[in-house]
This record gives C-alpha cells, structure tokens and sequence, in this order.
C-alpha cells in the first residue's frame, strides 16, 4: 500500500492522518503536496499522525525535515503524533528526534500548539 | 539468487522484496528483515536514481547469497559513480536540517559490513553484509 493521508481539522488546528509507507515516489510526493498546500491555505498548526505509517525511507525522513522547515518558516508549528517503534528508532538514529515536538496523545498534542 | 533489474522505482521495491525474502527464509528476526530491507531500498534508490538516473539503457544487477556466516547482497549500477569518501555526515548540526544525504548513513547504520567500489569500465557496486546469527 502506498501512503494515504486524511487531513481534519481539530479546533484550529490541522491533523493528518498518515497511513502506508512514505518512500521515494508517490508517498514522499504526496505528502509534501498536501503540507505546502496547507501553509498555503495559511494553516499554521499542523499534527501529522504517524501511527499507521508501516515503513519510512530516507526520502520520507527528508519530506517531513522540508514539511518541519516549510511550516515553520511560514511562522507556523509542525508538531507528530504516535510515531511507532520503527520511525522514532529511524528519528533516533538520525538525530532528529528531539528537532521535532512528539506526541503519544491527540488531545495533549492539539493543547500544546501555542 | 542474481537479477538484472531495470532502472525504475518498481525494481526498488522488487529488490527488496526479494532480499526480505531470502533473509526470511535464511532465519532472521523481524528487526533484522527490517534493517536488510531498508539498506537495500537505499541502496537501489542510489543506484536507480543516482546512478543510473532512470536510463532504459541501463540495469542494476542484484545479487542475493548466504552462508553460515554471512548474508550478502550485492547492487551495482552502470553510472558514472561519485565520490563516497566525501559524503557529508548527516548528524553534523549543520547538516541535520538537510532533506537529503541520509540513504548512505542508514545502510551503514543497519548492516554489518558496507563495502562500496568503482567497477570497471563503469559504475558502483555496494556490497552488504549481515552477519547469520544461530538462533
């Protein structure tokens, strides 16, 4: 399966739900459509929900570094939510764990957005 | 096992579906399929996109092997290579923001032995290896 991605809106702030595998190609494409189409809408708070992601390159590692980048230099916050093992292990390994904000719960994710 | 691969994304996911399997059935754990299948998809990616830039003209061979000790891919191109001894490190602080230059350092991170050559007349060859542990 390829990536899936449902975006809803929580108070004022976005979520995307992430699902399948965001590799070179379709998956990594798609995603960075949708976050620059966001920043564009002026959406300045989006939680990217990884919990149904299976599998992550490091092309997909490197969209969510542009997603982060992007968002932030609009003045906005880019914050994930329920990395599973495999991600945070890859986030760890690459050192970018702590450049983003994680969450393990939507409600404690949507409150922390300032 | 040896194919010759075309230089397209569908041969990325071939390949890695073809050395999962071999390592699955050569008794790897679940973590271990993990890491062998991402090396691999880094590796094709290098070579398919990289390497061979997407040419028709041109093929990625692959090559699956075990022994007692050792399971060893191998993944070459037929492009013009690069120079690997001047990657950038991808940990650096400078470099942490990048949205590329982290396939290389995630093969080395998940196997045991990376070996990466020119090949004669031209293109790369990257060997990895994952040591066979009795379980």
């Amino acid at each position: 399966m390829s990536v899936k991605l449902n975006s809803r809106q929580v108070g004022d702030v976005s979520v995307v739900d992430v699902a399948g595998r965001i590799t070179l190609g379709e998956g990594s494409s798609a995603l960075r459509d949708l976050m620059r189409d966001m920043v564009g809408k002026g959406q300045k708070k989006i939680l990217l929900n990884l919990g149904e992601v299976s599998y992550i390159d490091s092309s997909g590692i490197g969209e969510l570094v542009s997603g982060f980048t992007t968002v932030t230099n609009s003045g906005g916050q880019l914050k994930l939510l329920n990395l599973n093992k495999r991600v945070k292990d890859l986030l760890q390994i690459t050192k970018l764990y702590t450049v983003f904000d994680v969450h393990e719960d939507e409600a404690g994710a949507i409150r922390s957005f300032t | 096992m040896e194919r010759f691969l075309d230089s397209t994304l569908e041969s990325v996911d071939s390949a890695e579906e073809l050395a999962v399997g071999a390592a699955q059935r050569a008794g790897f754990d679940e973590d271990d399929l993990m890491k062998i299948g991402m090396a691999v998809r880094e590796s094709m990616v290098n070579a398919v996109v990289h390497g061979n830039r997407y040419s028709a003209h041109k093929r990625v061979r692959f090559s699956v092997a075990h022994n007692a000790n050792r399971f060893t891919i191998r993944i070459a191109d037929e492009g013009d290579g690069f120079d690997f001894t001047a990657l950038p490190d991808p940990l650096a602080p400078e470099n942490l923001m990048q949205t590329s230059g982290r396939g290389i350092f995630l093969i080395r991170s998940f196997m045991d032995e990376v070996e990466i050559r020119h090949i004669d007349p031209r293109g790369t060859e990257v060997t990895l290896v994952k040591y066979m542990v009795s379980k």
